[in-house]
C-alpha cells in the first residue's frame, strides 16, 4: 500500500478534497504543528530568559567597554565643538572679523565629519547592549521608554539642524547671518538635550531612583532625576568643551607641523592658540564640577564614595592627578612658548614670572600626586611607622588636594593674563593703580586659599566641604571675574610695542598641543572607568546585580591597559576622520595638471583655510 | 657662564640629597617611590624651562645632541663610547633587580579604607553625644582599645610596637575624621577578618569585637573616640 504524507495527499490531484476532509486534514495539520508551536514557544521563552550573551575571545564586557568609550569620546567632541564654534561665529559676526567666521566654519567641518561616526558607534553600542545584556536592557527600556522617544526626536532635530547649519553657512551670510546664528543656538540646545537624556540612563545605573507607581512618563522622569544626573550633566558639558578645544588644538598642531606655506603656518598657529585657549578656559572650572560630582556620589552612598576615593579605585585618582598635572603644564607651556616666540623680545622680560609660575605649578602637582597611603617596601613602612608618612601624609587628604587644584587654576589663569599683556604697554592713567590692585588681590587670594586649606584640617568634614572648599572656589572665580574685565579695559588703551607674529612657533608647540589632547582623552577614559566601576558588581546599584561571569572588577593594571588602548583607538579614529574631512582641501589646493600654476600677486593672498565647503566669495564666482 | 645642563644636574642632585638625606634628619625617611616621583616632577620642570626659547633649547639640548651624535673630539669622544656601553648595562641591571625573585615582600600599595558592606551603610549612631555617653565610651575605650590605639588616641599604645602596620592614629585628621560613624561601627564590630575580599590582601590585626562588645557599647566607644581624639565624624548634616 502506498503511503502519502498529508502534504502529498493534498497536492495529489486524485485525492478528493471536500469541506469535511479539509477540516479533518486541517485539524490533523494543526495537531502536527502543535509540537512545532510548542517548540517555538519554548524557544521564545528561552530567548526571553537569556540574561547574557558573550563574544568568545574578547568577552562581552570588554567589547562594550571599547565601543562605549569610543562613542562617548566621539560624542564629547561632537557636543563640545558646536558650543565654541557658535561662540566664534558670534565673535566674527559682532567684530566683523572674517577670520573668526572662517575658524568657526573649520571647527564645524570637523564636527560634521565626526557626527556620522558618533552615530555609527552609538548604533553599534545599542545593538551590542541589546544582544549581550538583554535582561538589563529590558529593565532599562521598561523604565526609560518615554525618554527613548524623546531622544529619537532630539536626534532627528539635531541632525536636521546640523545639516542646515553646515550646508547653509555660505548661503546665510550678510543679512541672513542672524538666522544662521539662531540655527547655531538651536544646534547647541538640541545637543544639550542629546547629552542629558542618555546621561540619565547612565547615572540611573549608579544612583537609581525607582518608583513602582505612576504612568510611564512619571516613572521615567523620576528615574531621570536621580542624585547624580545634574552633577554629571554639568561635568560632561564642561569636559566636552575641554575635549573639543584640545582636539581642535591638536588638529591645528598637526596641520601646523605639516604646513608648507607662510599663510598655512600663520593660520594653524592661530587656530592652535584658539583651541588651547578654549581647552584651558573649559579646564578652569572643571575641577570644581568634578568635586561637586564626587560630593554627590559620596552623599548618595558612602560605600560608593569610599570605593572611589579611599578604596580600591583610589589609585586612579593619583593617576588623574598626574594627567591633570601634565595637562596644566602642557597648556601653560604652550602659553609661555607663545610669549617667547610670537612676541619677539618678551622672553627676557617674562622669564622670572614664568619660572615662579612653573615652580608653583610643580609644587602643587607634587602635593596633588602624593598619595595618602604611600607605596613602600616593608622596611620603608617600618621606618615610617606605617604607610602614612608622619609629615607628608597630610598632603594625602582632600583639604590639600582642593587647595593645590585651586592654586593651579589660579596660576594658569595668570599665565593667560600675562600672555594677554605681553608686548603691550598700558597708557591709561589709572593703569599703575589697577596693576597694584590686581597684585594685592592676587596675594590675598593665594593666602586665603592656602589658609582655608590648612584650616580645613581642624574643622569637621562637613564644614570643610560645605564652606571652605566652596569659599576657595569662589575666591578663584572672583579673581577671574575681576581680572578679566580689568585687563580688557587696560588693554583697550594700551600701546602695542611688539606686534604678535603668527607662524613662528617651534615644532614642540605643535607637539604640546597633541600631548594636551592625548592627556584629555586618557583622562576621560580613566574617569569614565572610575565612575562606571564604582558600581562594582551591580548593573544598577542596589537594584540589579551583575550575575554574569564578568561580575568582578578588573585589576588596575588591566584597566589602565584598556584605557590606553581606548585612547589609542580614538586617536586613530580622529586622525582618520580629520584626514577624510580635509581630502577635499588637498584636492582643491592642487592645480589641474594641464593648467599652469598661477602665482598670486604679492599681498593678494588670503590666509589658507582648510574649509571643506567653498567660501562665499568662491561660491559667487 | 654656567651651563644649563650643569645647573640642571646640580638641582636634581640637590633635590635628591634633600629628600634622601636631609629631610630624614627631621622626620621619617621617604619611601623610594615618593623620592622618584618628586625627582620626575623636578626633571619635567627643568625640561620645560630649559626648552622655552630657541636659545635655551640649544644651550640645554645642544650638548646632549652633539654628545650622542658624536660631533665631538678629544676625551669626550671616549666618554660617549663609555656612556653608550654603560647606559644599556645600567638599564639591564635595573630591569634584572626589579624582576629577579627575592625573599622580600613586594612594595605595598595597601588600600586603607575599603568600602563597607551594604548593611552597614547609612547607619546612624542611635546614642546622643553628651557627657554621659562620652565618659562611658572613653571607659570602654580605656579597657579595650587603648592598649593598641593609645591612651591619647594617637596609635601609640603599649602594644602598638608589636604591630605592622601600627594601629590607627585617631588624632591624625586623615583617619577617623574622614569617615562616618557607621564605618567605624563596621570596622570595630567585624574587625580585620570582616574586611571585604576586594583589594586583598588585608593587613589588619583589629579584633572582631562583636563577640566582646554589644552594639550599644560599640556606638558609645565611637563617641568616646571622636571626643578623645578631638575629631568629628564625617556627616552630611551640620550640627545645630
Amino acid at each position: 500500500m502506498k503511503h502519502y504524507s498529508p502534504l502529498q495527499m493534498i497536492r495529489n490531484s486524485t485525492f478528493p478534497i471536500s469541506g469535511v476532509s479539509l477540516l479533518k486534514w486541517g485539524g490533523m495539520l494543526v495537531l502536527l504543528l502543535f509540537p512545532i508551536l510548542a517548540w517555538a514557544q519554548d524557544a521564545a521563552t528561552q530567548a526571553m530568559s537569556v540574561e547574557y550573551r558573550d563574544i568568545p575571545g574578547i568577552g562581552s564586557r570588554n567589547i562594550i567597554w571599547i565601543v562605549a568609550q569610543q562613542h562617548l569620546l566621539l560624542a564629547g567632541f561632537v557636543l563640545g565643538v558646536p558650543i565654541f564654534a557658535w561662540i566664534c561665529e558670534i565673535v566674527g559676526w559682532k567684530t566683523n572679523e572674517p577670520r573668526y567666521d572662517k575658524l568657526a566654519k573649520e571647527f564645524t567641518k570637523l564636527l560634521t565629519s565626526a557626527y556620522a561616526t558618533t552615530a555609527l558607534f552609538g548604533g553599534i553600542l545599542l545593538f551590542l547592549l541589546i544582544g549581550l545584556y538583554p535582561k538589563l536592557m529590558a529593565y532599562l527600556t521598561d523604565i526609560f521608554f518615554p525618554s527613548f522617544i524623546a531622544y529619537c526626536i532630539l536626534f532627528i532635530l539635531e541632525t536636521a539642524t546640523l545639516y542646515m547649519y553646515w550646508y547653509g553657512w555660505d548661503a546665510m551670510q550678510g543679512r541672513k547671518k542672524a538666522l544662521h546664528i539662531f540655527l547655531g543656538l538651536l544646534l547647541n540646545l538640541f545637543a544639550l538635550g542629546i547629552m542629558i537624556v542618555p546621561n540619565a540612563w547612565a547615572t540611573f545605573q549608579a544612583s537609581p531612583v525607582v518608583i513602582a507607581d505612576g504612568t510611564a512618563i512619571e516613572r521615567a522622569w523620576s528615574a531621570m532625576q536621580n542624585p547624580t544626573w545634574w552633577p554629571v550633566n554639568i561635568h560632561r558639558l564642561i569636559a566636552n568643551v575641554v575635549l573639543g578645544g584640545f582636539i581642535c588644538g591638536a588638529y591645528a598642531g598637526v596641520r601646523y607641523l605639516l604646513a608648507v606655506t607662510k599663510e598655512e603656518k600663520e593660520h594653524y598657529d592661530w587656530m592652535g592658540y584658539v583651541g588651547n585657549f578654549i581647552g584651558v578656559f573649559g579646564m578652569l572650572p572643571l575641577p570644581f564640577a568634578g568635586y561637586w560630582l564626587m560630593r554627590e556620589i559620596y552623599q548618595y552612598n558612602q560605600q560608593m564614595g569610599i570605593t572611589l576615593m579611599g578604596g580600591f579605585l583610589a589609585w586612579l585618582f593619583i593617576l588623574q592627578a598626574m594627567l591633570i598635572g601634565v595637562l596644566f603644564l602642557g597648556a601653560n607651556y604652550y602659553f609661555w612658548l607663545g610669549i617667547a616666540h610670537r612676541i619677539p623680545g618678551s622672553e627676557g622680560q617674562y622669564k622670572k614670572p614664568i619660572m615662579a609660575m612653573l615652580i608653583v605649578l610643580l609644587a602643587c602637582l607634587a602635593v596633588w600626586m602624593t598619595p595618602h597611603s604611600l607605596v613602600a617596601s616593608l622596611a620603608e613602612a617600618q621606618k615610617m611607622g606605617g604607610t602614612h608618612h608622619p609629615l607628608l601624609g597630610v598632603f594625602g587628604v582632600m583639604s590639600a588636594k582642593m587647595t593645590v587644584s585651586n592654586l593651579m587654576v589660579l596660576v594658569t589663569f595668570m599665565s593667560f593674563i600675562m600672555y594677554w599683556r605681553a608686548g603691550k604697554v598700558e597708557t591709561a592713567g589709572w593703569a599703575k593703580a589697577a596693576k597694584g590692585l590686581m597684585g594685592v588681590l592676587l596675594v590675598i587670594a593665594s593666602v586665603a586659599v592656602i589658609g582655608l586649606g590648612i584650616w580645613g584640617y581642624f574643622v569637621p568634614a562637613i564644614i570643610r566641604i560645605n564652606y571652605f572648599s566652596v569659599a576657595q572656589v569662589l575666591i578663584v572665580l572672583f579673581i577671574m571675574i575681576t581680572f578679566t574685565p580689568l585687563t580688557a579695559l587696560l588693554m583697550k588703551s594700551a600701546k602695542t610695542t611688539t606686534e604678535m607674529v603668527w607662524g613662528q612657533m617651534p615644532v614642540r608647540a605643535g607637539y604640546s598641543l597633541v600631548l594636551n589632547a592625548v592627556m584629555v582623552i586618557l583622562l576621560m577614559s580613566l574617569m569614565g572607568y572610575a565612575r562606571s566601576s564604582s558600581r562594582v558588581h551591580w548593573h544598577i546599584y542596589g537594584v540589579m546585580r551583575d550575575t554574569s561571569e564578568y561580575a568582578y572588577s578588573p585589576a588596575l593594571g588591566y584597566a589602565a591597559a584598556f584605557m590606553s588602548l581606548n585612547t589609542f583607538v580614538f586617536c586613530l579614529l580622529a586622525a582618520f576622520i580629520f584626514w577624510v574631512a580635509t581630502l577635499g582641501d588637498k584636492a582643491k589646493s592642487q592645480p589641474p595638471k594641464d593648467e599652469p600654476v598661477k602665482v598670486p600677486p604679492m599681498g593678494s593672498s588670503t590666509p589658507a583655510m582648510a574649509g571643506g565647503a567653498p567660501t562665499s566669495e568662491e561660491t559667487r564666482k | 657662564m654656567k651651563s644649563p645642563l650643569i645647573s640642571a644636574a646640580i638641582l636634581l642632585g640637590g633635590v635628591f640629597a634633600f629628600l634622601k638625606f636631609i629631610l630624614p634628619l627631621f622626620t621619617a625617611p621617604l619611601p623610594a617611590s615618593l623620592i622618584y616621583l618628586y625627582l620626575a616632577i623636578v626633571l619635567s620642570g627643568i625640561m620645560i624651562f630649559g626648552t622655552m626659547s630657541a636659545g635655551g633649547l640649544e644651550a640645554f639640548m645642544g650638548p646632549i645632541y652633539r654628545f650622542i651624535s658624536g660631533e665631538i673630539d678629544g676625551p669626550t669622544k671616549m666618554a660617549r663610547i663609555l656612556v653608550l656601553i654603560v647606559f644599556p648595562l645600567l638599564v639591564g641591571w635595573q630591569t634584572y633587580t626589579k624582576l629577579a625573585p627575592s625573599e622580600l615582600p613586594p612594595a605595598e600599595n595597601r588600600t586603607i579604607h575599603p568600602a563597607p558592606p551594604g548593611e552597614f551603610v547609612g547607619l546612624a549612631n542611635p546614642y546622643p553625644t553628651n557627657e554621659s555617653t562620652i565618659q562611658e565610651g572613653k571607659g570602654i575605650y580605656a579597657a579595650n582599645c587603648s592598649p593598641c590605639h593609645g591612651p591619647n588616641f594617637d596609635g601609640k599604645g603599649s602594644a602598638a610596637l608589636g604591630f605592622n602596620p601600627p594601629p590607627a592614629n585617631f588624632a591624625d585628621p586623615g583617619t577617623i575624621a574622614q569617615l562616618q560613624e557607621s564605618y567605624l561601627f563596621w570596622r570595630i564590630k567585624k574587625g580585620g577578618v570582616g574586611l571585604p575580599i576586594e583589594g586583598m590582601p588585608w593587613k589588619s590585626a583589629m579584633p572582631r569585637w562583636e563577640h566582646e562588645l554589644t552594639d550599644e557599647k560599640i556606638w558609645k566607644v565611637i563617641i568616646g573616640e571622636y571626643d578623645g581624639a578631638g575629631q568629628s565624624p564625617r556627616t552630611w548634616e551640620e550640627e545645630d
